[in-house]
């Protein structure tokens, strides 16, 4: 069982590092976008999959991350990956470091409205202050480099910069879910009460999964800033934390791979709702279907796209039951 | 490590809840090698004074000392890992775990190293051997790899004895271990709690009257949040204040 999940990943980064050799300059752009969010789904699922925490204000450290790639970015000299990737990671952090501290004494319904305002706090600074170039938003004038090596503003460097980190953010959530940290981050989803009878102080392994959670999607955010060379208030709109919420839901939660396939998923959908060829003039009201087609999805695949191969084994087993002998 | 030693010792503990009184003034000490039970009607406050000996809320007025120090303002993690075990009355374990994983995530608590995210927790040989050693010594070998939400009733009851034994501790608090056992698991349960009263300080809050008076050294008899009695089994049975309180015809 294990065994094919991770023959079923390598085939799916397998896949993404072959895609640009067939594909156009519009497809790659698409699946970099995919890639970014699903790099940003991923970092909610180290929340509300491994940890259990609902976190609705995800957007606010994507849109810290991305604000400080184009903020920090000088105009006449590109900037190095080297030191503006790290900082737009740990900008991202520190946020969540301090939304974090003081989220974390709250629970349940709580903690998901704290969390939405403090994401609210950061939109409203982008939005209403000078130093977010309001709804306008700002631009991106050199992409950053690093050395001569990778200048993410040339032909498919940007994919192949956005393969790697997802691959290494994905490689990095596995390793860190079998370690002993994963191991009392998932004893805090199922009992936390047990936890903290048993001797784990729960405050400070949710505050550190919290902040890590917070870096990686400040990696997504610089990495979505890098790709449109723009950014602008939206991105830290509880628009965008809610569509990762569904990302996460849609493919599976408790499972990394779900985040992987419920980012493209969620992707397709959007595309295939907005597409005129198909829809005609209905695919304006894009956001409709794509709504209906979620909550199908929700009531049809309890535990999402990843739980879909085991329903169908049982409903197919479970057809065969009746008349079957021995089997 | 000598018998008779006090490890766990309550002092004027009280607590309000509001204008209600759930636990007025009660002393409590649990020594090494011995089982402390304590009994009492249901609301009497038993469950109350396992909560604020474990550290899951404070008590309004009194102290509690751990292993001769002060633990009064320690959270309940801190306490626990200082060598303070509980088991719950309802079953407070990790259903989607399998058994095995029940009790190393329990001895991991010993020997946490959160920072070393590379190392994989299946291959914690500290945490592996004590659940190991737990697992065996509760018997539930034969069941380690099943999720522990398939377990009976029983057997869960059990898991609980053997998550809290997986965190080495010296003072058992047992809330009511032997709810809703058949008679055999009671047997079993009370064969281990016999063998574990050598090492460790036991208070057992239970209903099984006939368990309590077979296992306990000492009973302590509670009635709306007061103690009124403490003393060896033979003197309880005797004492005319508890017949009357709580009783009855069985005495």
């Amino acid at each position: 069982m294990t065994h094919s999940r991770s023959i079923f990943v390598a085939l799916c980064f397998a896949l993404l590092a072959l895609f640009p050799l067939v594909s156009g300059s519009y497809g790659v752009d698409f699946v970099t976008k995919i890639m970014v969010f699903a790099i940003f789904a991923l970092s909610l699922e180290l929340l509300v999959g491994a940890t259990g925490l609902i976190c609705f204000g995800q957007a606010a450290f994507f849109g810290i991350g991305a604000y400080a790639a184009v903020l920090l970015s000088s105009d006449t000299d590109a900037s190095s990956i080297a030191w503006l990737l790290p900082t737009c990671v740990a900008a991202a952090a520190g946020y969540a470091l301090l939304v974090g501290a003081l989220s974390l004494r709250t629970k349940g319904v709580y903690f998901i409205m704290v969390t939405l305002a403090f994401a609210q706090m950061a939109y409203y600074v982008v939005h209403d202050t000078p130093l977010g170039g309001g709804t306008d938003g700002i631009y991106l004038t050199l992409k950053p480099v690093l050395g001569s090596w990778i200048d993410l503003d040339k032909g498919n460097s940007l994919y192949g910069f956005t393969l790697a980190c997802l691959l290494l953010v994905f490689g990095f959530l596995a390793v860190l879910n079998g370690s002993r940290f994963g191991r009392a981050l998932a004893g805090i989803r199922v009992n936390e009460q047990r936890m903290r009878a048993t001797g784990f102080s729960t405050y400070p392994y949710k505050l550190a999964a919290f902040t890590l959670s917070g870096g990686i999607a400040g990696l997504a955010g610089f990495l979505f800033a890098v790709k449109d060379g723009f950014v602008n208030p939206e991105m830290m709109s509880w628009h965008l934390s809610g569509a990762v919420l569904i990302m996460i839901i849609l493919g599976g939660l408790g499972h990394l791979r779900g985040a992987l396939i419920g980012a493209f998923a969620f992707a397709l959908l959007q595309e295939l709702f907005k597409s005129e060829a198909i829809f005609g003039s209905f695919a304006k009201h894009w956001h409709l279907g794509l709504g209906l087609s979620i909550i199908a999805s929700v009531v049809l695949l309890p535990r999402g796209l990843v739980g879909l191969p085991e329903q169908i084994r049982a409903r197919l087993l479970g057809a065969k039951q009746p008349g079957g002998t021995g089997l | 490590m000598s018998t008779g030693e006090v490890l766990l010792c309550g002092q004027n503990i009280t607590r309000r809840w509001g204008g209600l009184v759930a636990l007025n003034q009660v002393n409590v000490e649990l020594t090494r090698g011995s089982v402390h039970a304590v009994i009492g009607t249901n609301g009497a406050g038993k469950s109350t004074l396992i909560n604020i000996l474990s550290g899951e809320f404070p008590p309004s007025e009194g102290t509690v000392e751990l292993l001769g120090r002060d633990v009064t303002a320690w959270q309940q993690p801190k306490r626990a890992r200082a060598g303070l075990g509980r088991s719950y009355q309802r079953n407070t374990i990790y259903p989607s775990f399998s058994v095995f994983e029940n009790c190393r995530l329990a001895a991991q608590a010993t020997h946490q190293k959160p920072w070393a995210w590379w190392q994989s927790a299946q291959n914690c040989e500290l945490s592996c051997g004590i659940a190991e050693s737990v697992v065996a010594r509760s018997g539930l070998t034969d069941l380690r790899e099943l999720s522990a939400g398939l377990l009976s009733h029983g057997q869960k009851r059990q898991l609980e004895i053997a998550m809290c034994l997986a965190t080495r501790p010296q003072v058992l608090l047992l809330d009511e271990p032997l709810a809703g056992m058949g008679a055999e698991e009671t047997e079993r349960m009370l064969a281990m709690l016999a063998e574990l009263k050598n090492e460790h300080a036991i208070l057992l809050v239970e209903h099984d009257m006939d368990a309590v008076f077979r296992i306990a050294d000492r009973v302590t008899v509670m009635v709306n949040g007061s103690v009124i009695a403490c003393d060896s089994p033979e003197a309880i049975r005797s004492n005319p204040l508890v017949q009357m309180a709580y009783l009855g015809d069985h005495a």
